[in-house]
């Protein structure tokens, strides 16, 4: 079978992008690099899609519990707990899988295809790990502040959604949003925000290294490189809301 | 020197090099000659590793590549420059960097000392005025020229090239020829290069080899390839219009 195949040559390839780097001082150059090109530059997204989901679920739970018996602050109390089990971590992921994936797939599918990772390699330098451990290690870095800037995002997009509509009062929002808070609930998010980085990362390198051929095959590499990499993230959202909640 | 014995390449079912034993000569330039999808890329990269043989030894003056630890290849690797097809500059450094990329990589040197290798190199290949520029932004023959002072920076015993001219006008084709022959010449390396192009051929072709679907059918000096008698050379020979005539007033 196919995905056993990948399975396997996936492992290796991880295996391989933990190897020790040739030269610490360039290995940080290229973090600092990385941390710039993956995380600075995904803020901007980062920001309006949390503003958006936040007014959002805001705007919708406040349409649909317009019963007396249910408190006004519950609305703030939905929103927080939304942003923070679920939309700063699995959406945002999935989001970044888009973004960042497909831009990690197609410059080490480029790089495949033009041969510099065989340059790379005939000067003895292990190319998985030069290219992609700065990346990941970047990346898995960065992710718990863009998931924080989420979180802080998506509450406020809903405070403003709540006051300008007039729908959600505001101190009842501000309650709301304190209302039973469960700090583990931003722990379990970061958690989940690393591995997806992870997986993002490491899934997308993947195709991108093994791409062959030329343009055509980099862009089909980027693309599996995304669908593979949601798809990882929705199976490990489940698999580790299991272990982490239950 | 480069010695292969019966070396064998297959990719899954497929059979690329079919048995290829020969000698590449130290202080020459060794060509392979074959038409296109012959098995040319193949051999060279089997020959540095870049593809594990599925069969037979290579020795590198005497050592066995086969053999060799992960260690003794990487020393090996040191000793190594090879030129890509597609030059295979990293496009996200500029010209000097790309050049000071393996000493930055492989050596202890200072900045000076690295700067001054880079110059040296880059004077090599007569490419001035170029440090800061990115390889998208230099043509090809000086793209070329840059994978070359890529290639020599840590003064390797061994060249490989990838049809070094493909995709360049004839007459800076002969250029960068001439460049490798001369550079083989100058520091008694071993030199081998891929080639399809005839006037590469008669241009610095010391020792020849010719490979047809995988599989050696000739090998000898570019005074012995225009008398061959081999069916298969021939046809690759004297497709060319310019050879055609050669042979005919040699009659
Ligand atoms: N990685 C690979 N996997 C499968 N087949 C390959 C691979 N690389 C080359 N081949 C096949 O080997 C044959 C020889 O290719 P190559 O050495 O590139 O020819 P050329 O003489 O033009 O350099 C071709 O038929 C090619 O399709
Ligand atoms: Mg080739």
């Amino acid at each position: 079978m196919k995905v056993f195949f990948h399975i396997g040559r996936y492992t290796l390839f991880v295996k391989k992008v933990f190897g020790r780097p040739e030269k610490h001082t360039v290995f940080l150059k290229q973090i600092v690099r990385e941390i710039d090109k993956l995380g600075i530059d995904s803020v901007g997204i980062v920001l309006i899609i949390s503003f958006f989901m936040g007014a959002v679920v805001t705007l919708q739970t406040a349409y649909n519990i317009d019963m007396p018996i249910i408190p006004r602050y519950t609305i703030g109390f939905a929103t927080r707990d939304s942003m923070l089990l679920e939309f700063s971590s699995t959406i945002v992921g999935l989001i970044l899988a888009g973004k960042v994936g497909s831009n990690i797939a197609s410059e080490i599918g480029t790089m495949r295809v033009s041969e510099q990772i065989d340059a790379l390699e005939i000067m003895g330098i292990n190319s998985a790990s030069y290219l992609v451990l700065p990346k990941m290690v970047a990346f898995v870095l960065i992710i718990p502040f863009l998931v924080i800037i989420s979180m802080g995002v998506g509450i406020t997009g809903g405070y403003i959604a709540g006051s300008v509509t007039g729908e959600v009062p505001s101190a009842d929002y501000i309650y709301g949003i304190q209302y039973s808070f469960q700090p583990f609930f931003v722990v379990y998010s970061l958690i989940k925000g690393m591995v997806f980085a992870f997986i993002i990362s490491t899934a997308s390198a993947y195709w991108g290294y093994h791409a062959r051929g030329g343009a055509l095959e980099v862009g089909s590499a980027s693309t599996t490189a995304v669908v593979t990499s949601s798809i990882l993230i929705l199976l490990f959202n489940l698999i580790l809301t299991q272990l982490l909640l239950a | 020197m480069i010695e292969t014995v019966d070396v064998i390449k297959s990719f899954n079912d497929k059979l690329v090099l079919k048995g290829i034993s020969t000698v590449f000569e130290k202080g020459r330039t060794n060509l392979i000659i074959g038409q296109s999808g012959s098995g040319k890329t193949v051999l060279l990269k089997s020959l540095v590793g870049l593809h594990d043989v599925t069969s037979g030894e290579i020795f590198y003056d005497g050592r066995s590549f086969n053999k060799m630890g992960r260690k003794d290849r990487k020393a090996l690797r040191q000793e190594i420059g090879m030129l890509f097809q597609g030059s295979a500059l990293f496009d996200s450094m500029t010209v000097e960097e790309n050049v000071r990329f393996p000493l930055d990589m492989l050596t202890n040197q200072s900045l000076e000392e690295k700067t001054a290798r880079v110059n040296e190199c880059l004077d090599r290949v007569k490419l001035e005025n170029a440090n800061r520029k990115l390889p998208s932004e230099v043509s090809g023959g000086m793209q070329k020229r840059v994978a070359i002072a890529r290639a020599i920076a840590l003064n390797p015993q061994y060249l490989f090239c990838d049809e070094p001219n493909s995709g360049l006008d004839p007459r800076t084709s002969i250029v960068i020829d001439e460049l490798i022959h001369e550079i083989t010449h100058e520091f008694n390396m071993t030199t081998i290069v891929n080639t399809h192009d005839m006037n590469s051929v008669m241009g610095i072709g010391e020792k020849i080899m010719f490979i047809y679907e995988g599989e050696k059918h000739w090998e000898g000096t570019k005074d012995e390839i225009v008398h061959v008698q081999n069916e298969q050379l021939e046809d690759f020979i004297f497709a060319s219009k310019l050879f055609q005539k050669v042979r005919e007033n040699s009659k």
